[in-house]
């Protein structure tokens, strides 16, 4: 402990007063309480498992799993292993944030530009719709749409059509589905033609614009070239046939199944998202200074420019942050699939603990997917948020 | 000047001028406002004719257990005089503290006044009406004698403090004494929902206050300790929590040690607002400025009476409207320890629909659910609101 005071020469400060010291002592201090009460729920947790004839660890994950999964994007049966089926639950949960992050951004949009419209009927209406959604629980209105709606909807024999190919039961929602026909790859070869000359024309048009030479759009030519080269590709290639649902005895086969957990469960997490987004649009263009606006009208640009090349580039800038929190809300909020049934990570995972009796492994698993889904998701939207933000100089 | 005696523009006011600029300002806002209008109107007239004709006894009829779950109906009482002494705390707050607990005291006798309305329906008796009533007007009564008297605020803090144990042992009781124990298995509905937020928040402050204050500490190790908590529990769902809470802290805890299933979802809601709180502080704690901190140190002040004396009071004050948004949102995610089986106003709702004479109800009994959280929700985000702005939060 000599080495403690080598800046004091007379003695130097006692222990109990030297900061450094104290910081030290303060840590280990914290990390041993820390330690203590981990090893203390570690030795109950084992001394309990013990009593049930049950060890700690995961090799149950090779056994095999013997429980139905009622939808799944890849091929599982029973007889599949508890990772499997644990993988099944992943892909669900992620199958659905995905497609709600989506859908419940497109829909965000819409109601923060609506909650800023000039007819009142329209801003009306869309703050009805945000303090509706934002003052219920989600759980709720989960409840309102499974139990109330799509279990209401009518029976296989008089099902609802929309047109020729949207239909409606309680077994769930059919529509067409795309299936590739032996025109995918030339398509594809037109798709990667499209992309390139956009590509290119991009260049070409950020080149022109920094050496300050007129651009002449070319960029917007080189999107419209894509559009058109996949436009044309499609009508000459025919890459996918529609397979519309055909109602045979008892239900409908071909096309594309959605059930009705699976609809429910998306269309709650929209609908709730897409009012927090809503705000989060509302706030961020609210939040771009009027003189701003002013000044790019002064400066004779359209209102599409205006829009286009000041508004929404600074409204990105505040609208990114709180944007992430609302996707990683999404999608912890779709654990909430276990109260209506469909398969999601948490509602395999606590089929597994009940069946394995080893609820700690699986909860460790869970909750540890769930982080690195949300750490994954932060990633990348701050990688985006890095893009849109002011370079300060 | 003949400004003066030109007649206004007609074009400028009047209904027609407002017509004109807020609903047919161009061709495809009168487009947007005719189509809208008159789905407006369709959905209108179908959700009337629907709540016309809906079973809403289903609800009047199970209103107490709506209201209070399975707490005895003769210990009933304890719950309203649970909500007197709320209602006489708010009431003398609201004449110390003036505008925004005024608009709190208006929001909780609207509230009582509007249950012992609906109590009027329902076959719970008068006796609950009556107490409910005589809530609502002891909260203007303790305002009138409070704003007259110039109440000292001290002792109203300290007695808002106070409330939430003296409350707990007035519902829970202890057998033996004039008050018999009720078992927290029996408390449900709108009180349980409304005890597991305010545990949740109250509870978790302590907890979220030391976590903020270790995310910014100098410590390495205590510093990694606290953020590595946050960031586990802010990214890992409610459901998850309580699902541990539920089955594993069990295990975690020796065999001896029985918490019941309200206690053990009491602490995983505590454990989930910890973090959030965290947030909060450290949100406050960011906006004081270092020269607050250099002064104090100038001063003679050690690190943690400038913590305890400088640092926290503003911080904390400045993070009022934020925790009351978090308390929002805590109310509408207690509704998630339905998935664990505890019975508070949702999980009553499942309860009220598995019964043969409530069946298919599902849309009445979930409305009325949906209406109290959206009348509780609404008022507590109108008055945030105002605090925020009563407070100055984020225009100084």
């Amino acid at each position: 402990m000599t080495s403690v005071t080598p800046t004091a020469p007379h003695g130097g400060i006692p222990l109990w007063r030297d900061l450094r010291m104290l910081r030290i002592a303060a840590q280990v201090l914290v990390v041993a309480a820390v330690a203590a009460l981990v090893a203390f729920m570690t030795t109950n947790m084992l001394a309990a498992m013990n009593e049930r004839g049950l060890g700690f660890g995961f090799s149950f994950l090779g056994r095999q799993a013997g429980f139905e999964i009622s939808e799944s994007p890849i091929p599982y049966r029973p007889s599949d292993t508890y990772l499997t089926a644990f993988v099944v639950g992943l892909l669900n949960t992620l199958f659905v944030s995905v497609v709600g992050i989506v859908l419940a951004t497109i829909l965000g949009v819409v109601v923060g530009v609506a909650r800023l419209s000039k007819n009142w009927l329209v801003r009306q209406l869309a703050s009805a719709y945000v303090e509706v959604i934002r003052n219920t629980p989600l759980l709720v209105q989960l409840f309102i749409i499974y139990f109330a709606v799509f279990l209401q909807l009518p029976p296989v024999l008089e099902t609802l059509a929309v047109g020729d190919w949207l239909f409606l039961n309680q077994r769930g929602v059919f529509l067409p589905s795309p299936q590739a026909t032996g025109g995918l790859l030339p398509w594809l070869a037109f798709v990667v033609v499209g992309l390139a000359l956009a590509i290119g024309a991009r260049v070409l048009h950020r080149r022109r614009e920094d050496a300050g030479l007129p651009t002449r759009r070319i960029g917007m030519l080189g999107i419209l070239g894509l559009v058109a080269l996949v436009g044309i590709g499609w009508v000459v290639t025919a890459p996918y046939a529609f397979e519309s649902p055909v109602r045979d005895r008892f239900n409908f086969q071909g096309g594309m199944a959605l059930s009705p957990e699976f609809t429910a469960l998306l269309v709650g997490l929209v609908v709730y998202t897409a009012a927090f987004i809503g705000e989060v649009v509302r706030g961020g263009i609210q939040a771009v200074r009027r003189g701003q606006l002013e000044a790019a009208r002064a400066l004779g640009l359209s209102e599409g420019q205006v829009l286009r090349l000041v508004v929404f580039p600074q409204a990105l800038r505040i609208i990114v942050p709180p944007l992430t929190s609302q996707y990683l809300n999404l999608a912890k909020n779709s654990s909430l699939a276990i109260a209506i049934g469909y398969p999601d990570l948490f509602k395999v995972g606590q089929t597994m603990a009940n069946q394995t009796g080893q609820p700690v492994p699986v909860i460790i698993l869970v909750m540890g997917t769930y982080l690195a889904i949300s750490l994954v998701t932060s990633l990348f939207m701050n990688l985006y948020n890095r893009r849109v933000q002011v370079l300060e100089r | 000047m003949t400004a003066g005696t030109l007649p206004p523009p007609s074009d400028a006011i009047g209904p027609r001028a407002w017509l004109r600029q807020n609903l047919f300002s161009s061709p495809w806002s009168s487009v947007a406002t005719i189509v809208l209008g008159v789905a407006v109107a369709w959905l209108t007239l179908q959700l009337a004719s629907w709540a016309a004709t809906a079973r809403w006894s289903v609800v009047t009829a199970n209103l107490r257990l709506f209201l209070i779950g399975q707490f005895p109906a003769d210990q009933a009482w304890r719950v309203w005089a649970t909500l007197a002494i709320l209602s006489v705390l708010t009431g003398l707050s609201a004449g110390a503290f003036g505008r925004t607990t005024r608009a709190l005291a208006i929001t909780l006798s609207a509230i009582q006044l509007l249950v012992a309305a609906l109590l009027l329906a329902s076959p719970v008796g008068l006796v609950a009406v009556g107490a409910l009533l005589f809530n609502a007007a002891v909260i203007w009564l303790a305002f009138a004698i409070s704003v007259r008297a110039w109440f000292p605020r001290r002792p109203l803090v300290w007695a808002w403090v106070l409330s939430l144990p003296v409350t707990f042992l007035l519902l829970n009781g202890f057998d033996g004494t004039p008050l018999p124990s009720v078992s927290t298995n029996a408390w449900g509905g709108l009180l349980l929902t409304v005890l597991l937020a305010t545990v949740g928040i109250v509870l978790s402050f302590p907890m979220g206050v030391l976590l903020a204050l270790g995310r910014r500490s100098d410590l390495p190790a205590v510093r990694i300790l606290s953020t590595g908590y946050i960031e586990l529990i802010r990214g890992v769902p409610l459901v998850t929590i309580l699902f541990m809470a539920d089955i594993i802290l069990p295990l975690f805890l020796p065999g001896e040690w029985r918490l019941d299933r309200v206690a053990r979802a009491m602490g995983g809601i505590t454990l989930f607002s910890a973090a959030y709180v965290a947030e909060n502080v450290r949100g406050g704690l960011q906006a004081i400025p270092t020269g607050q901190i250099e002064a104090a140190q100038a001063l003679g002040l050690n690190g943690v009476q400038t913590n305890l004396f400088i640092v926290l009071p503003q911080a904390l004050r400045a993070v009022i409207p934020a925790n009351v948004g978090l308390f929002i949102s805590l109310l509408k995610d207690t509704t998630l320890v339905t998935v664990i089986g505890l019975l508070e106003i949702l999980g009553i709702g499942r309860a009220v629909l598995a019964q043969s004479e409530s069946f298919g109800a599902h849309l009445e009994v979930y409305a009325f659910v949906a209406a109290v959280f959206f009348v509780l929700c609404y008022a507590m985000s109108q008055a945030s609101y105002r605090l925020e702005r009563a407070m100055g939060v984020g225009t100084r």
